[in-house]
């Protein structure tokens, strides 16, 4: 089974993945699927009552807002970052967290490197693709590796202006 | 000077840590030149024609001597000896070899400086009046809301990966000396009905390829509320800003494409959705206040012996006065600006031992406290007059006392084609050979304030666009050609430059240039300054001369 980088309880780890990234022109396979966001508006509800878990990918021109009705029944939510310099993504997915109170996986996929981590991890996104090879111990490292942040984010890191007080 | 505390200096000292580690898997090979790119932009450092650039920066151009002898230091031991300041009021060191750029961020960080966000798509340095805290003109200090946003944009999570780079400029003064109006976002201070103080938010103005003076979004935005809205500003761009074409990338461009009252609705709406919480705590506002070294002022009269006995004996330290010295806010004091357009030399260039002299003369003469201008100048904020002959003569020992600032030979200009791997022409020599045309003292004072800028391209890095004369460098067919803008201003009067007319060739650009200064010596009425006659009389008179010339 395939796999990705998960962060849990502040750890990184190597997970297996059950979901199956399906494009919106290919047939669908038994099981856990992440679906285009248009795919989802279409064929959601069906997926959902056969009964498997269904994630949405969207893409970074897609507006986090649409999916705000769904998210209850929505898996996981994959983020793409078809670039590393498209940096749209990172609002969907603080807003997803911090606005929209969505608890379960958010994913990076597309070109997701290491040098991004503190960027994404503070975002709220706690799985990771990675497109250079990174493993679970670069992420933590990359992660940690400012011992201060200066900003209330989608983490629960303490910003400095708090680490003052 | 803001004081780092321990947070600040660790914050520094891991992100140096950080680069070491990534310069060391480029040069075991471990990560290829392209991939490597993405880290040395995070990190200030450009490969450029000759040899990599390592752009440092000056947050919102304040310096104290520790850090300017730092900076000398760094040029002598890692490059030729001198440094390159910036209309960002940056520094730039342009010999600069890889494996040197890790000890050269440690020796930054261990006197609180980095180049973070001096490249790349994210929030840059914030660009302050050169005379907060020492100007009456100020409503407040702007350092500290300068030092909240460094901080606040400092590896921001949301808004590190934007369409374009994007820079903040903050005013405390109706006097505008940063070029509020053509920055991305503009704050200039303004005082509410009820005596608190807030911004005008000015967004959506800029120069390279399309020029903009920026619309007003916001006529008063509580002091209070400033991170929360400016949070709005940059989820409105990150989300609706275009990303197809890079010309078209920058915040001016949505702005422009919307219309400024449907921008502002969309950052009202969000801003309304953020609220309160996206606001830093006053108590954080007033700590930052107070990591300010204050300012102990001697209680002085607004006449000093000394310096007029003095000047009355010194024609050169006379005409240093009238030129380079501004008013200060307590009697007895005055801010000295000191040029770095000496005739002839680069401007913006400092050698190590001249940053030396200007850090010895701040801590014995000047409270600790140096300022680089986006004019491409420093400043002392607060001299003594009684000071100001021993300022002087230890300026002129080092070849820093040119009296021009604000008058004809004051030009800024890029590195342009003889450092930069995107320009099309150079703009050193045109400004060294205006430079020269105009080294006739008295004449420049007789032609008072004029701004010339010049860029080596389009990208517009010498503001050619808000030069009272602007030159612009063109390639045409593999030959240099400069094509001339009059009437631009970057202060609170801000203007885009129109053009002149066919651009020409270097060669003529200083005789065009002496000509139109012949027409404004002739049409100006009651000590209007170049800009004024320009406004009054348009293009045609110079046009005429210029291109009556040329035939």
């Amino acid at each position: 089974m395939p796999t990705r980088i998960k962060l849990q309880d502040g750890e990184y780890r190597l997970v297996e993945d059950p979901f199956t990234t399906i494009g919106d022109d290919a047939g669908l396979p038994p099981g856990d699927v992440i679906i285009s966001l248009t795919r989802f508006q279409t064929e959601g509800d069906q997926l959902l009552s056969e009964g498997r878990k269904v994630g949405v990918r969207l893409e970074p021109a897609e507006e986090v807002e649409a999916l705000v009705y769904d998210l209850p029944r929505i898996a996981l939510v994959a983020v793409v970052f078809p670039k590393y310099r498209d940096g749209r993504s990172y609002t969907a997915a603080r807003l997803l967290r911090e606005r929209y109170g969505f608890e379960r996986e958010i994913r990076a996929v597309g070109e997701v490197l290491r040098e991004q981590a503190g960027f994404m991890a503070r975002v709220g996104i706690d799985a990771f693709s990675p497109a250079d090879g990174s493993t679970p111990e670069d992420w933590a490292r990359a992660t940690h590796r400012q011992r201060h942040v200066y900003q209330r984010a989608a983490d629960r890191r303490t910003p400095a202006f708090a680490e003052r007080e | 000077m803001y004081r780092y505390d321990t947070l600040d200096k660790e914050f520094l000292a891991d992100r140096a840590a950080e680069f070491r580690e990534q310069v060391g898997r480029r040069l075991a090979g471990e990560i290829t030149e392209d991939q490597f790119k993405m880290i040395r932009l995070m990190n200030g450092l450009y490969l450029q024609l000759h040899a990599y650039m390592l752009r440092i920066a000056v947050p919102y151009g304040a310096l104290n001597p520790t850090q300017m002898r730092a900076l000398a230091q760094i040029g002598r031991k890692y490059d030729k000896g001198y440094g390159h300041f910036t209309t960002r009021t940056n520094l730039q060191f342009h010999w600069i070899k890889l494996a040197d750029a890790p000890d050269i961020l440690d020796a930054l960080a261990a006197v609180d400086m980095h180049a973070i966000q001096t490249s790349g798509n994210c929030i840059r340095n914030t660009t302050a009046d050169p005379f907060a805290g020492a100007t009456a003109e100020e409503i407040d200090d702007p350092r500290v809301w300068s030092e909240a946003i460094r901080q606040w944009s400092s590896l921001h999570p949301e808004f590190s990966f934007l369409p374009r780079k994007f820079k903040v400029a903050i005013t405390g003064s109706a006097k505008d000396r940063t070029a509020a109006k053509v920055h991305d976002i503009g704050l200039m201070m303004r005082r509410g009905r009820d005596g608190a103080f807030g911004f005008e938010v000015i967004v959506g103005g800029g120069l390279g390829r399309t020029p903009y003076v920026g619309p007003t979004i916001n006529e008063f935005l509580p002091a209070n509320r400033l991170f929360s809205y400016l949070e709005a500003v940059l989820r409105v761009y990150n989300r609706h800003g275009r990303r197809d074409n890079i010309y078209k990338a920058r915040i001016k461009i949505l702005v422009a494409a919307l219309g400024a009252e449907e921008f502002a609705r969309q950052v009202k709406e969000e801003w309304e959705k953020i609220g309160p919480a996206g606001d830093l705590p006053d108590t954080e506002i007033a700590r930052i206040r107070g990591a300010f070294v204050p300012m102990d002022f001697d209680t002085l009269v607004n006449r000093s012996e000394a310096f007029e006995a003095a000047k009355a004996a010194d024609p050169a330290l006379a005409r240093f006065a009238r030129n380079n010295l501004r008013e200060h806010k307590r009697p007895g004091y005055t801010i000295v600006e000191i040029s770095l357009k000496a005739i002839g030399e680069t401007p913006g260039d400092a050698t190590s031992d001249q940053m030396d002299v200007v850090a010895d003369l701040a801590e014995r003469y000047g409270h600790g406290d140096i300022r680089v201008t986006h004019e491409q100048n420093l400043v002392l904020p607060h001299v003594k007059l009684d000071d100001l002959a021993a300022v002087h003569a230890g300026l002129k020992a080092v070849g820093l006392a040119t009296p021009n600032v604000n008058l004809i030979s004051d030009i800024i200009a890029c590195p342009g084609l003889d450092y930069c791997a995107l320009a099309n022409a150079r703009a050193i020599p045109i400004a060294q050979d205006i430079a020269r045309t105009f080294a006739d003292q008295d004449r420049a004072e007789l032609i008072g304030e004029l701004k010339i800028k010049i860029s080596g391209c389009i990208n517009a890095c010498g503001h050619h666009h808000v030069g009272h004369i602007g030159i612009l460098g063109v390639d045409k067919k593999g030959e240099e050609f400069y094509q001339l803008t009059l009437g631009g201003s970057g202060a609170e009067d801000a203007a885009v430059g129109s053009m002149l007319g066919p651009a020409l060739p270097a060669g003529r650009v200083a005789g065009a240039i002496d000509t139109m200064v012949d027409v404004y010596l002739r049409e100006r009425q009651d000590g209007e300054r170049f800009l004024d006659t320009f406004r009054r009389t348009g293009v045609t008179p110079f046009k005429e001369a210029v291109y009556a010339d040329a035939n």
